[in-house]
């Protein structure tokens, strides 16, 4: 990114200040090395968001952030509906409630190691994954609203995992707001056989090893212990989140000029808040988030069946569930008042503090567990909100390590069976339907999420907890 | 200029007449189509779709389907092309290779021709999930041909 536009605050932020038709400055979280690998986009991007009705104190860019559509991907933007605030489709993303869920097996990196194959070949069998997978779940018209209500509450009401898995996920399981009469048929009906798949892209299963700890009590109330091993997830809202991301970014482009938005570009599609459109969104969009809340419980139930199968005495326990792509009402800390306003994340992770109501009294004195993915060959890591983190970017941290090279050039640079042999060499076995979905998410093709996540903890948005390794990944 | 310089060069030529390619996009993709007139281009950019998750030349034409959309101009009607055969990939687990579009002002009536998905055979690597309206752009060139272009998001 070109940084003569940029003033630098510290070596890990830099602000933009308003002019023109900002409303609010920018702020990008990043120390130089990261500065350098953003492209220029994102500074268009994050200042185009600081020009929407209604924004409040800043537009926010996360360390791993990179070009999305509208808001980049690691955007942050907090609106206030009582000041004319908006929420956009483009600032949610097709993948609504994308997010993460690790789980804790109590298993030793070397009883994994034993049977490592034959999980790995289990998983694989087990979890759809990959283009035109379909999941054993038929969800018809009365039990699809159900789960759209119901989200992750739904999924343990048919079985799928234990009430005791509720409190350790996000709005305890269910989202509430959600508007199923909002939701369109063609969304429906293109989640109908979907739920309990990965999906395809950067999605995936890992078994991973606790390989370090840098926070030992909050690593110790999480529950994770070097050298034992987890299983994460990384999904989303499947195809009902992404017709429900289609249908209103085409709607809130069309109905802009008449709710009076001037947009610096379509691609900011958005309406008031206090608007019909913004309003059917929001119900439509919560449902989205609990159809993704029930998708991965559901996945994580099917990766307990197998770890039954192969561990008869391993009992899994839901470490946290948490999502990177969303528009909540949270209140927080603005100008010396508490005020209530929207929080847009696309490809961000919400970061409670310490002592935060929302967070179970077990998590309470240490923070929101955030949880940010790896990319087959690269580390995942497990973090825990600060106090700071609230003032920082309305309690938001990073996601993942971001792309460093599109896919169009990843393909140019790797081979899918390359990178499954230089993985396996590594001890970490790959299973992917399509070598050239493998290809397509190199390692090499992202940023180093190490650099990534010392950035989130030195700018004080999230601070390290643990180091995940991956040992087998089922690739979507 | 190489021979083989000049090869890539005339192909180039080529396909920003009538033909597709993928751009770059950092996290995405970017389809284009080119065209004499927009009908081909929007054709051109459906096989771009279908290359960003597997070889058009690997789908084979078997079953046709209907798909009519409309919108309040050419790039929305990009946009609704492009989801329109999104959905019925992702709802008929198909893939689609060869297309035929009439567009008659702000209605488009298009025919898609291809097969069920075969994993091994079509080895997808990663499903689209939406056009988007970022790099939208329908508009004829300078010198003549039709493009038609955006970005999906996978």
């Amino acid at each position: 990114m070109d940084k003569t536009n940029l003033s630098q605050v510290s070596a890990v932020e830099w602000r933009v200040e308003p002019s023109g038709a900002m409303r609010v400055p920018a702020i990008i979280y990043a120390d130089e090395g990261l500065i350098d690998q953003m492209d220029d986009k994102v500074f268009e991007q994050v200042t185009n968001v600081a020009r929407l009705p209604g924004i409040v104190k800043a537009s926010y860019a996360m360390p791993d952030a990179h070009w999305g559509y509208g808001f980049p991907i690691g955007g942050v933007a907090a609106f206030d509906p009582d000041h004319g605030g908006v929420v956009s489709a483009g600032g949610v993303g097709f993948d609504i409630s994308c997010g993460v869920r690790s789980v804790l097996t109590g298993l030793t990196r070397a009883e994994i190691e034993a049977l490592k194959r034959p999980l790995a070949d289990a998983l694989f069998a087990k979890i759809p994954a990959g283009v035109g997978s379909t999941g054993r779940i038929r969800l018809e018209s009365s039990d699809m609203d159900a789960m759209l209500v119901g989200g992750a509450r739904w999924a343990v009401e048919q079985g799928y995992g234990e009430a005791a898995d509720l409190e350790r996920v996000e709005e305890g399981g269910a989202m509430a707001g959600a508007r199923p009469d909002q939701v369109s048929p063609r969304a429906k009906r293109r989640q109908r056989d979907e739920m309990g798949t990965l999906g395809s892209g950067n999605h995936y299963l890992e078994v991973q090893e606790i390989a370090e700890l840098y926070d030992r009590d909050a690593a110790a109330a999480f529950g994770l212990r070097a050298g034992e091993v987890v299983v994460s997830i990384h999904c989303g809202s499947r195809g009902l989140g992404h017709q429900i991301g289609t249908e209103f970014l085409r709607d809130m482009a069309i109905a802009a000029p008449d709710l009076g938005i001037a947009l610096p570009d379509r691609e900011l599609a958005c309406a008031p808040i206090h608007s019909a459109i913004g309003e059917r969104y929001l119900g439509a969009m919560r449902a989205g988030i609990n159809c993704a809340l029930a998708n991965r419980q559901i996945i994580g139930h099917l990766a307990r069946e197998v770890f039954a199968a192969l561990f008869p005495k391993a009992r899994l326990e839901l470490l946290f569930d948490v999502s990177h792509n969303t528009c909540k009402v949270e209140e927080h800390e603005i100008g010396g008042r508490r005020r209530r306003v929207y929080i847009h994340r696309k490809g961000a992770t919400r970061a409670f503090g310490p002592g935060h109501p929302d967070l179970p009294e077990s998590l309470r004195p240490f923070g929101q567990p955030v949880l940010i993915g790896g990319s087959m060959g690269t580390a995942s890591y497990v973090l825990a909100g600060t106090a700071a983190s609230e003032a920082r970017a309305f309690s938001s941290a990073c996601h993942g390590a971001g792309r460093a090279m599109s896919r169009h050039r990843a393909l140019k640079h790797w081979r899918g069976r390359q990178i499954v042999d230089q993985l396996a060499d590594r001890g970490i076995i790959v299973k992917s339907h399509s070598s050239r979905g493998v290809a397509e998410e190199a390692p090499g093709a992202y940023k180093d999420v190490g650099a990534v996540v010392d950035v989130s903890d030195r700018a004080g948005l999230a601070r390290k907890v643990a180091k995940l390794s991956p040992l087998v990944c089922i690739k979507g | 200029m190489t021979a083989r310089s000049a090869s890539r060069a005339a192909d180039r030529t080529a396909t920003r007449r009538n033909g597709w390619e993928l751009f770059p996009h950092r996290a995405d993709t970017g389809v284009r189509g080119f065209g004499p007139d927009k009908n081909t281009a929007f054709e051109q950019v459906a096989t771009a779709l279908t290359a960003v998750i597997t070889d058009p030349q690997w789908v084979m034409p078997h079953l046709a389907v209907e798909i009519t959309c409309e919108a309040p101009d050419l790039e929305l009607l990009l946009v609704e092309w492009l989801n329109a055969l999104v959905y019925e990939m992702a709802t008929r687990r198909m893939l689609f290779s060869r297309f035929a579009v009439r567009i008659e002002g702000r209605h488009l009536h298009g025919r898609a021709w291809g097969e069920p998905v075969d994993v091994a055979r079509h080895e997808p690597a990663a499903e689209v999930k939406g056009a988007t309206l970022t790099a939208l752009e329908v508009s004829r060139m300078a010198d003549g041909p039709w493009i038609a272009q955006c970005v999906v998001d996978v």
